[in-house]
């Protein structure tokens, strides 16, 4: 790889990544507290809950948990943020990362040299001088304890030009520091899992508009999408998955009724409106003349299943207090009726996701 | 809000949610002469919060939104000091 040029420029530009969390966010103000410009990178992963949020369009959300918080973090720190789309090669690491998973379906090593990576790249490109996280040493188990740091800096191949600046005095000096690019008494030395000095450093900066909680925006940490998420792995190869199906993992109550086949049953009018939405392949049901959750189908059910998915159906209906309800089956054109009981709930969770 | 009425271009993401407007934003403006207006259509109302946002942190001067049924129609224009806007 080219190394940015080690000549004492005119100007410092330090690339970091900025989710819009309190510590990316500190990251980029004590850079910009020593006259460096910044630019900051905002990545799209797909699994971003306000994106998801926002995709759902509840007339009752709030607008602030539907934002995209490192466009607001650049807003207030006064920096440029660029937008970045992750897509298919991220969803390609998280379906087979090289450093597995922490304890829900986070590839966190793996999601951090992506990024990481990616910033570099974009530092070449542009000309920035060095890369910059808000890491702190100590503060999450699978990606930021001290070897996990080094790895992540050895694999992205910038060795020397990633600076941390909220655990720099934890760690070897950096490139940047040792050539005055940035003074390394300036940088801070935060560790460990509590969040004080942080928040200390949040108020004489009078920063106080940032997500809560930390790191709570990421469906890959989150266990209900983990169960749905290593579910899916399980039944499907890798490499089979979609980005589409990844999404509707997120939506709905989710049921696994064999190997081969799985449902989906939205949870509100929203989700209907949201699972239509999706040009899916296999079969629709819906109770008849009342209000009904849209369920789909993943795999080819036999008769015996659809008697089960059109009772499933039934019981998140509004007529799940009556004892027969009609549903209907639909794929291609094709329309077929099932008079079903709905399902009893000790029955329904032996399949749930 | 007041807004313009008339656009130098328009740039219809209707259907598309964040980040893709934005990014499709950050691509167009990009390519435009600083002083020339944007139009941004949107069916997403979280936009009138980060496109502002985004102006904000790149420089471009926003100019405001109009209703139109359900769908928002947003004004940029492009600044000098896009020299921070990649
Ligand atoms: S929590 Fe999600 S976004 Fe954050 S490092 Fe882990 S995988 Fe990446």
């Amino acid at each position: 790889m080219s190394e940015p040029s080690t000549r004492r420029p005119d100007r410092i530009r330090a690339i970091g990544l900025l989710s819009g969390g309190l510590d990316s966010t500190l990251a980029a103000r004590v850079l910009l507290e020593q006259g460096l410009e910044v630019i900051g990178l905002h990545y799209s992963t797909g699994f971003c809950m306000n994106d998801h949020r926002r995709a759902m369009a509840r007339p009752e959300e709030d607008p602030k948990r539907m934002r995209n918080e490192g466009l607001r973090a650049g807003a207030d720190l006064g920096i440029p943020i660029e937008v970045l789309d992750a897509g298919e090669a991220y969803l390609k690491m998280v379906l087979n990362p090289k450093h597995g998973y922490g304890a829900k379906a986070n590839p966190c090593i793996d999601c951090r040299i992506f990024m990481i990576h990616g910033a570099a790249g974009y530092m070449r490109e542009h000309g920035g001088h060095f890369v910059f996280t808000g890491e702190v040493l100590g503060q999450r188990p699978m990606s930021q304890h001290m070897q996990a740091l080094r790895l992540i800096e050895k694999e992205c191949g910038i060795e020397g030009y990633l600076l941390r600046p909220l655990s720099a005095k934890h760690l070897p000096p950096t490139l940047p520091e040792q050539l005055g690019w940035v003074d390394r008494e300036k940088l801070l030395g935060i560790s460990g899992r509590s969040r004080k000095e942080q928040m200390a450093w949040s108020t004489t900066w009078g920063i106080s508009d940032y997500p809560q909680p930390a790191g709570g925006c990421c469906y890959l940490a989150d266990e209900n999408f983990a169960r749905r998420f290593h579910d899916k792995r399980l039944h499907t190869e890798p490499e089979q998955i979609r980005r589409e199906e990844m999404i509707l993992l997120k939506v709905g109550r989710h049921f696994r009724l064999s190997p081969r086949v799985k449902i989906i049953v939205a949870r509100d009018q929203c989700e209907n409106q949201f699972l239509s939405r999706f040009d899916l392949p296999g079969w629709r049901f819906e109770a008849l003349d009342c209000g009904s959750p849209l369920t789909v189908v993943e795999g080819e059910p036999d008769e015996d299943l659809k008697i089960l998915i059109a009772s499933i159906t039934a019981r998140y209906s509004d007529r799940r207090h009556e004892p027969l309800v009609e549903v209907a089956a639909r794929k291609d054109g094709v329309e077929e009726r099932h008079l079903v009981p709905p399902v009893a709930d000790q029955v329904l969770d032996r399949f749930r996701l | 809000m007041n807004a313009p009425v008339e656009a130098d271009e328009v740039l219809d993401t209707v259907g598309l949610y964040c980040p893709v407007p934005i990014i499709k934003t950050a691509e167009r403006i990009r390519k435009m002469e600083a002083g020339r207006t944007l139009a941004i259509l949107s069916d997403d109302r979280v936009i009138l919060i980060d496109l502002p946002a985004w102006c904000r942190s790149t420089g471009h001067e926003y100019l405001g939104y109009r209703q139109e049924s359900a769908e928002y129609r947003l004004f940029v224009r492009k600044t000098r000091a896009s020299a921070r806007t990649r």
